[in-house]
């Protein structure tokens, strides 16, 4: 039974929301519903909680709902308004948020035009074709926005740079290639509101007087793709594509899997259709870019700031923020904390305020920060209080980078994390800078040592050495942030690297050839759960777990219902 | 060209497409075949060695034949936290096949991906595009078990 209370009920369907079972919910409640209209939308940032039921009620107010499962019981509940699974927006994100380029993001419906219309969209580019293009130029200068995807340069300067052009062919290009292993800002934005984006790109072509639109999207975001294709399709009946009486093209364009894509030269030789390497620069792409034309790149967060730029005004924009850094950002949090998720704050928040109070991770159980994915660093948990900016981070040897944030517990070994970003970029590297293609490659394999026990002193003299000449000897960012990670924990936690070197120890017991694993039977209830589920055999009939055997595949650890089976030190238990 | 490769009619000649026209012939074959870039070289106009250095380049293609239904281990950062290693070395034991490989039946194929951009539900794989979050060996064992009967 319908409520008549109910005035409509919102489901996120994003690709979170999906991978939780969203999409069966969805239909389950379609069936259910009757009269109420119920709705597909986008992410709320609420990724713990997924997947996520809104009952928006007659009144106007909403009753959320979260971990929905599609069965009967979970449908009535929430059709009944029922109190079980109610789910209420942790205050300190109330708080400590300032949601202004996610505002309609879980809000509306990403796939209706009118959804956006009706909110607000596409005013900005109302009040931007009211202006002269130079005038939109100076009103992105005067707003202090910094590029979103990780270099942090001043957009409007970037702007002024093919607005100067007079070619026949100028081109834009959106780069959504979110390639950061723990970033999921533009998919979301691209997915939840992909008009947003877009208006941020029209907004742009008419400042800059761009003629073709490129956006190079990763092809592992088939959701993203298909809204901003929906959205583009929209945009063309509504002729909002036409500036300046020219009809604009707009074209997306998959990328195939090369992190180093999101390097502007790369992208532009991956969209001719060749090998994703980057070249030298100068010639910067805004003198000579696709095909030879001036081209602009801009992240697909930059432009989904555009819009309320100019809707609110620059003065608005440029009163949140820091003094280098305006606005807000968005962060992909997750790893070891409570509410992982989609977070919106403004520029000069603390990592703590991030981390703890946005975050719900457990403070005792924190080591540190990776911002900026493989070609960031890790801020130690020493230094919260630093607020996040481009310039703060910079100075810590990590970078703002595009949003990713990936708590790290006290149980995670760094020098295991460092091998993990290394292992990704060499086997990104595009192989075209030699510092790049070998250097990456040997800090992989000394880190390979270090973490089997194998590593000598002077490897952590290697490391330092070489990590400055990689950054020095590479053509693009891939190459100069490469060292980054292993750059950064050195700094920090050079304690753990020694403690591998000389002493076999992996501190967080993580490194699997420094770590055995041990069944206390004092506390064992000899239920065998542990012989059984074992797949090398490596556990005999009076539980003891033969080491040699063993693979640490930690499912005795798991199945274990007393919990009585550690990963202790190497040779410490036998 | 072959008729089965009709469909590349539809991009523009243009060999700044080559990759949308490698992404068709993998869309529809799952693989990129030699003989569908003998096609693609002649369709767009370029050496054959051209189209296998494009294509060498990204991850994306594959140049042998993936099982019918497609795992990808995510060993993004945050997955990797969360134990993405351990999740490989469960399917592994399971289905008998390392990543990059296919089993011999050709109904599961197992591959390491970057990022599927889930992160808040780590550890994620996905099978053949539906993501499955949170995965511990039970849930892992689940879910295959349901493949396996389709």
């Amino acid at each position: 039974m319908s409520q008549p209370k109910i005035r409509k009920i919102r489901v996120g369907v994003a690709s979170c929301g999906i991978a939780a079972g969203a999409d069966e919910v969805l239909d389950l409640l379609r069936s259910r519903a009757e009269s109420v209209p119920v709705e597909g939308t986008g992410c709320l940032g609420h990724c713990y909680a997924e997947p996520m039921v809104e009952v928006v009620l007659v009144d106007g107010n909403s009753v959320f709902y979260r971990d929905v499962k599609a069965d009967e019981g979970h449908i009535e509940n929430i059709l009944a308004l029922g109190d079980k699974d109610r789910f209420e927006i942790p205050s300190a994100r109330k708080s400590k948020e300032l949601i202004k380029v996610l505002a309609l993001a879980g809000r509306v419906d990403p796939t209706r035009f009118e959804d956006y219309t009706e909110n607000g969209g596409y005013e900005g580019l109302k009040r931007a074709l009211s202006m002269t293009p130079a005038e939109v130029v100076n009103e992105m200068k005067l707003s202090g926005l910094r590029g979103r995807g990780g270099g942090g340069f001043p957009t409007g300067n970037k702007w002024s740079f093919l607005a100067a052009k007079d070619t026949a062919e100028k081109i834009l290009i959106c780069n959504a290639d979110e390639g950061d292993p723990g970033a999921f800002m533009d998919r979301s934005l691209m997915e939840s509101v992909p008009h947003q984006v877009l208006e941020g790109m029209l907004i742009a072509a008419y400042a800059t007087g761009a003629t073709k639109l490129f956006i190079y999207c990763r092809a592992e975001y088939p959701m993203a793709i298909k809204h901003m294709g929906i959205a583009i399709g929209q945009a063309r009946e509504h002729k909002l594509n036409v500036i300046n009486e020219r009809e604009l093209e707009i074209i997306i364009k998959e990328g195939a899997g090369a992190f180093v894509c999101g390097e502007e030269t790369a992208l532009i030789a991956s969209l001719e259709g060749q090998r994703g390497t980057p070249r030298f620069r100068p010639p910067f792409p805004t003198d000579r870019g696709w095909k030879g034309w001036p081209s602009m790149i801009n992240n697909v967060e930059t432009f989904g700031n555009v819009p309320l730029i100019l809707r609110e005004g620059a003065a608005a924009f440029a009163a949140i923020g820091t003094e280098g850094s305006k606005g807000t950002k968005l962060f992909a949090l997750a790893g070891d904390l409570k509410n992982p998720g989609l977070v919106e704050v403004p520029m000069g928040t603390t990592l703590r305020e991030i981390v703890f109070d946005i975050g719900g991770a457990d403070p005792d159980k924190v080591k540190a920060v990776q911002t900026g994915g493989p070609s960031g660093g890790c801020i130690p948990v020493e230094l919260f209080d630093t607020p996040v900016d481009y310039d703060s981070l910079k100075k810590l040897g990590a970078i703002m980078g595009s949003g990713g944030m990936i708590v790290i517990g006290k149980d995670r070994c760094m020098v295991e994390t460092a091998r993990y970003f290394l292992d990704f970029t060499h086997r990104e590297s595009c192989g075209k800078c030699t510092f790049c293609r070998v250097g990456t490659t040997r800090m992989f394999e000394t880190l390979e040592r270090i973490v089997a026990g194998k590593g000598e002193m002077a490897d952590l003299d290697f490391l330092e050495n070489i990590g400055p000449k990689i950054r020095m000897g590479s053509l693009c960012g891939l190459g100069q942030t490469a060292p980054n990670p292993v750059l950064a924990t050195l700094r920090y936690y050079r304690h753990e690297y020694e403690a591998h070197v000389k002493d076999h120890n992996c501190e967080a017991l993580q490194c699997n050839p420094l770590v055995d694993l041990y069944l206390d039977k004092s506390n064992c209830i000899k239920c065998k759960l542990c012989i059984k589920t074992c797949p090398v055999n490596a556990i005999s009939d009076d539980f003891v777990i033969d080491n040699d055997k063993c693979t640490r595949c930690n499912a005795c650890k798991d199945v274990c219902p007393k919990k009585t089976i550690y990963r202790v030190k190497k040779g410490s238990k036998r | 060209m072959s008729p089965k490769y009709a469909f590349l009619e539809k991009i523009g000649k243009e060999p700044s497409n080559l990759i949308k026209g490698l992404q068709a012939v993998q869309g529809a074959e799952g693989f990129v075949s030699d003989e569908s870039i003998v096609a693609i070289a002649g369709y767009f106009g370029i050496p054959e060695v051209e189209v296998e250095g494009v294509l060498s380049f990204y991850a994306q293609f594959k140049r042998v034949k993936p099982g019918k239904y497609k795992i990808a281990i995510c060993d993004g950062t945050a997955c990797h936290i969360k134990g993405s290693s351990q999740v490989a070395e469960w399917l592994t034991r399971e289905l008998g096949i390392k990543s990059g490989e296919t089993d011999e039946r050709g109904h599961f194929s197992l591959e390491t991906v970057a990022c599927l951009g889930c992160c808040s539900l780590a550890p994620v794989m996905s099978v053949n595009g539906r993501v499955y979050g949170k995965l511990d060996r039970k849930s892992i064992v689940k879910i295959l078990k349901e493949y396996e009967n389709k």
